[in-house]
C-alpha cells in the first residue's frame, strides 16, 4: 500500500493511506498516512457502522488540509480484537458412519447456502466449492491420521487455497447462524479453529504436514498465525 | 498476545522498500475532487481471474456500481469475516457515495483499483510497471485523490 502511495502520487493523484502497521508506514516516506489500529482485515475498523466509517474517512480527508509531507496521523480510537469464539450453536451428529467433521460439514450446508443468497456472493471457490467441502475434508482426515500428503494429493500441494475454503463456507454459515451484530475481529477464527471439527482436522492437518516436512510456505498459510 | 500483535510485531521487524523522498500532489478543494478507492485486499468480481497466491503483482479495475466483490488476499492472518458481514469496511464505496451525494467530495470515481498484498519484497513491479499503469487508468477517469485501504 505504501509503495501504491508513491506510485500514485507520482502520477499527480493524491493519496491518504489507512495504514495497519504503524512500523512500516514511518518508515517509507509516504505523503499521508492516517495509522488506524483496528484489527487487520477491518481498514475502515467496524462493519455495519456507517457512523464509524466516516469518522475514519473524514480524519483521512482531512490529511489533505496540509501542505507538505510526510504527514503521519494516530486515528484516535483504537478497536481491539476479540479472542472469545462466536456464540454459534453446531449442528448435532447425524451420521455416525462418517467422520464427524464431514457431518458437521454436511449440517451446515443449508445455513451456507442462505448465506450466499442474501449476500449475492461467496468467498469459497478458491481451490473447491461448496459441493467440495466434504471431499476435501475426507482427504485432510487421511493426512491428519498419518498418510504422506503425496499419496493423497499428488505433486501439487494446494492446501492454503483448501483451508481457505472451508473456513470461508463455515464462517459464512457462523454469520448466518450466529444472532446480533456483526462479530467482533477474530471471533468467527476462533469459533471455526476452536470449536469445529473442521477447524480441529484442519489443525492436525497442519500439523502432520509438518512433520512430513511439506513446504513450510504451505503450511504456513493454512492457518493464521499463533494456531 | 493477540495475532494482530503477533503480525504487527513480524512486520516491524521486516526490511522495507527503500523511497528517499516523499512525492507531493497537491488535490483540488475536496468539494471538487474525484475520490477512488485503492485497495491491497485483492478484491475481484466473480467474472475477474483471481488473484495468485504467489506475489501476484496484477491488478483488477472496479466499476463504481461492483458490489459484493471476493476477498482475493491471500493471507490467513487477517479477519475476513467482518468483510463479508459489510464490504465497506474494506471497500467503503457506499461511504463514498454519501460523501458525494453529501457535497463533501466532488464525486466518486467511475473505477477503483484491487491489487493483492502479497507482493513480492522489492515491489519493483508494483513501482515501474502495474502500479503506474493503474495510476495512467485513474487519471484518465479524472480522479485526484486515492484512499488506500489494506488488509
Amino acid at each position: 500500500m505504501c509503495a501504491l502511495a508513491h506510485v500514485l502520487e507520482e502520477a499527480g493523484i493524491a493519496t491518504v493511506v489507512l495504514a495497519s502497521m504503524r512500523s512500516v508506514a514511518e518508515r517509507m516516506n509516504v505523503p499521508r498516512v492516517l495509522y488506524c489500529e483496528f484489527p487487520l482485515g477491518r481498514p475502515l475498523g467496524m462493519p455495519d457502522n456507517a457512523k464509524f466509517q466516516h469518522g475514519v474517512l473524514a480524519a483521512a480527508l482531512q490529511l489533505l488540509d496540509a501542505s507538505s509531507g510526510p504527514v503521519l496521523v494516530d486515528y484516535p480510537e483504537v478497536v481491539e480484537a476479540v479472542e472469545t469464539p462466536l456464540a454459534c450453536a453446531l449442528p448435532p451428529r447425524f451420521d455416525p458412519d462418517i467422520a464427524p467433521s464431514i457431518d458437521e460439514a454436511q449440517g451446515l450446508r443449508a445455513a451456507y447456502e442462505r448465506a450466499v443468497a442474501s449476500r449475492g456472493a461467496t468467498e469459497v471457490g478458491r481451490a473447491i466449492n461448496a459441493d467440495g467441502v466434504a471431499e476435501a475434508l475426507a482427504d485432510l482426515e487421511r493426512v491428519a491420521a498419518g498418510e504422506h500428503w503425496k499419496e493423497v494429493y499428488g505433486p501439487r500441494l494446494d492446501t492454503i487455497a483448501i483451508a481457505h475454503d472451508i473456513r470461508a463456507y463455515y464462517q459464512e454459515a457462523a454469520l448466518e447462524l450466529a444472532d446480533g451484530p456483526p462479530p467482533g475481529a477474530r471471533q468467527a477464527e476462533a469459533w471455526f479453529y476452536e470449536e469445529t471439527e473442521a477447524g480441529k482436522t484442519l489443525a492436525a492437518a497442519r500439523d502432520a504436514l509438518t512433520e512430513q516436512e511439506a513446504p513450510s510456505g504451505i503450511t504456513f498459510y493454512m492457518q493464521p498465525v499463533g494456531r | 498476545m493477540s495475532s494482530d500483535q503477533v503480525m504487527r510485531d513480524m512486520m516491524a521487524n521486516l526490511p522495507v522498500p527503500e523511497f528517499e523522498s516523499t512525492p507531493w500532489a497537491s488535490p483540488p478543494p475536496l468539494a471538487e475532487a474525484t475520490v477512488a478507492i485503492v485497495t491491497s485486499a485483492g478484491l475481484h468480481r466473480a467474472d475477474q481471474d483471481r488473484f495468485d497466491g504467489r506475489g501476484d503483482v496484477s491488478y483488477r479495475m472496479l466499476d463504481r456500481g461492483d458490489r459484493e466483490l471476493i476477498l482475493g488476499h491471500w493471507s490467513s492472518n487477517f479477519d475476513r469475516a467482518a468483510y463479508v458481514s459489510d464490504h465497506n469496511v474494506v471497500y467503503p464505496i457506499d461511504r463514498l457515495e454519501e460523501l458525494a451525494a453529501a457535497g463533501t467530495i466532488g464525486a466518486v470515481a467511475p473505477r477503483h483499483v484491487a491489487f493483492a498484498g502479497n507482493q513480492p519484497d522489492t515491489v519493483s513491479e508494483v513501482r515501474l510497471d502495474t502500479g503506474p499503469a493503474a495510476a495512467a487508468e485513474l487519471r484518465a477517469d479524472g480522479v485526484d485523490v486515492a484512499i488506500l485501504t489494506p488488509v
